[in-house]
């Protein structure tokens, strides 16, 4: 149940605490190739996250014994930095770090040929640096563009975006008050050509309409983001382009 | 024949899962076909050309083919032969029998005096086929260790694009610059000039063609750097 707290979440005119309208989705910010040592990478703002994703691969198992004969190993690891929220976290993997981790690498692994790299690996590191709630679709939207910039072959990017329900309202890409205090929170990961959910969490409840509701919801911001995606991963060509058309 | 839908146009920027084409298509190099779509799985520049749709790749890993020369970097000495990172998936092995044409014993040959850890080679690949490491050899004339010039990194998918249309740019950058060029399909390019001026020279355009491999009109414009570089140094050789 939500607890009774001294500010409303949504006030009378429907405009959200951070002064969004209901399905209104946070600033968002994606740009490709950040890292020069990795083979691929992309950073991400949205709101008030601050996420980094690295790609390394594909490359030679370690440790060996993990080696696929048929396909390669995609491992993710979503690790949030120690000031990443208010209090200090613990650097350790928590358990909910590695169940996102899990999570991660099967909404990303249907999108990857990984068949036509047998007996390698790609490791994906997606760092959170600054949280505040939704982190970790916004860590699969940069990890999906960074595996774009490496240039794995991919089927389609991957997007995720989530929705819920706040104090009787639906809305679109909860931050972390809403998603503390709200009533649901429903996180999805799409990828946006083929039509096809990859990831679909929910916490609290919801009924049947209002379930489809927020799934249409959640799609529909994924469908914005993934605008953003493709123009990420544009704009370095685009810019050199324009550069030399100058000239 | 009724035109079918295709969805760019040539030479435009596409990001993997755009849907290229629909109906009658052949999905080419960097492209698949679900359900008589097309789509590409590479951030690259489409390409149609009559039923067959591909992408080239701006950005992409090395994939060995059999006959490509490449240049690899020796980790790993064993009893038979060499590991090469041929900056690829997988490392490469070459194989002392192949460099060896007498038949060698492993407790009197050390294999390290030949190609040692660290050691650059241009070699070929002869077989390769995802299950087992890429074998290469280097059996023949121009290849080998290399004793002399610089190495510079492309992205392998850029190889093409410094060859040119029948090899118009690199035999402009040989003639320009004066410099040796050796082209590893894998993305390592290796240039050996008399100067280390004509080196520098060599290698700055071989970074502008690879920035720039998505523009047209590339090659007039690196023959027009070039010359306008040499002006320069030709100018302040004037002042000494």
């Amino acid at each position: 149940m939500p607890r009774k707290t001294t500010k409303k979440l949504i006030d009378k005119n429907g405009i959200r605490a951070d002064g969004r309208k209901p399905e209104e989705l946070r600033p968002t910010k994606i740009e490709a190739g950040v890292i020069r040592n990795a083979d691929g990478s992309a950073y991400i703002e949205q709101g008030k996250n601050k996420i980094l994703a690295g790609v390394y691969g594909p490359k030679e198992v370690h440790p060996k014994h993990l080696t696929l004969l048929d396909r390669a190993l995609l491992r993710c690891r979503y690790h949030m930095a120690p000031f990443s929220v208010e209090e200090r976290k613990s650097p350790a993997p928590s358990r909910r770090e590695q169940e996102l981790s899990k999570v991660i690498t099967w909404a990303i692994e249907p999108s990857i040929f990984l068949e036509q790299f047998p007996r390698t690996s790609i490791d994906v590191f997606i760092e959170v640096l600054q949280a505040n709630g939704g982190t970790r679709c916004a860590g699969i939207t940069a990890a999906s563009v960074a595996l774009a910039d490496a240039g794995i072959p991919m089927r389609d990017l991957v997007t995720a975006c989530a929705a819920g329900k706040v104090e009787g309202h639906l809305v679109l890409d909860l931050m972390d008050v809403e998603d503390k205090m709200g009533e649901a929170d429903l996180p999805l990961a799409l990828m946006p050509n083929l039509n096809a959910i990859t990831l679909l969490q929910m916490d609290g409840g919801l009924t049947t309409d209002e379930f489809e509701r927020v799934i249409n919801l959640a799609l529909t911001g994924c469908k914005q983001i993934h605008t953003l995606q493709k123009e990420a991963l544009k704009a370095r060509y685009i810019a050199v382009k324009k550069a030399v058309e100058k000239q | 024949m009724t035109r079918l839908p295709t969805f760019y146009e040539n030479k435009q920027l596409v990001t993997p899962g755009d849907l290229l084409a629909e109906g009658n298509y052949v999905a080419g190099e960097n492209a698949y076909n679900e359900d008589d779509k097309i789509y590409s799985t590479q951030l690259g520049l489409v390409d149609y050309e009559e039923r067959k749709v591909h992408v080239v790749a701006l950005r992409a890993l090395y994939i060995p083919y059999i006959e490509d020369t490449v240049i690899g970097k020796v980790v790993d000495v064993g009893f038979s032969g060499w590991m090469l990172d041929i900056n690829a998936p997988y490392l490469a092995m070459l194989r002392a029998s192949d460099v060896l044409d007498r038949p060698f014993k492993p407790q009197k040959n050390d294999l390290s005096s030949i190609f040692n850890i660290g050691d650059l080679i241009i070699a070929k690949v002869v077989a390769y086929d995802r299950t087992r490491d890429p074998l290469l050899t280097v059996g023949e004339p121009s290849l080998g260790k290399i004793t002399r010039g610089q190495i510079v990194e492309v992205t392998p998918t850029k190889i093409p694009r410094l060859i040119g249309r029948q090899g118009s740019m690199i035999s402009m950058l040989k003639r320009e610059t004066g410099c040796h060029i050796t082209l590893g399909q894998n993305g390592l390019v290796l240039v050996s000039g008399k100067t280390l001026e004509d080196e520098r020279l060599a290698i700055m355009a071989i970074h502008k063609i690879d920035q720039e491999a998505h523009t047209s009109g590339l090659t007039d414009r690196i023959t027009k750097m070039i010359l306008k570089e040499k002006g320069g140094v030709k100018h302040a050789q004037k002042d000494d």
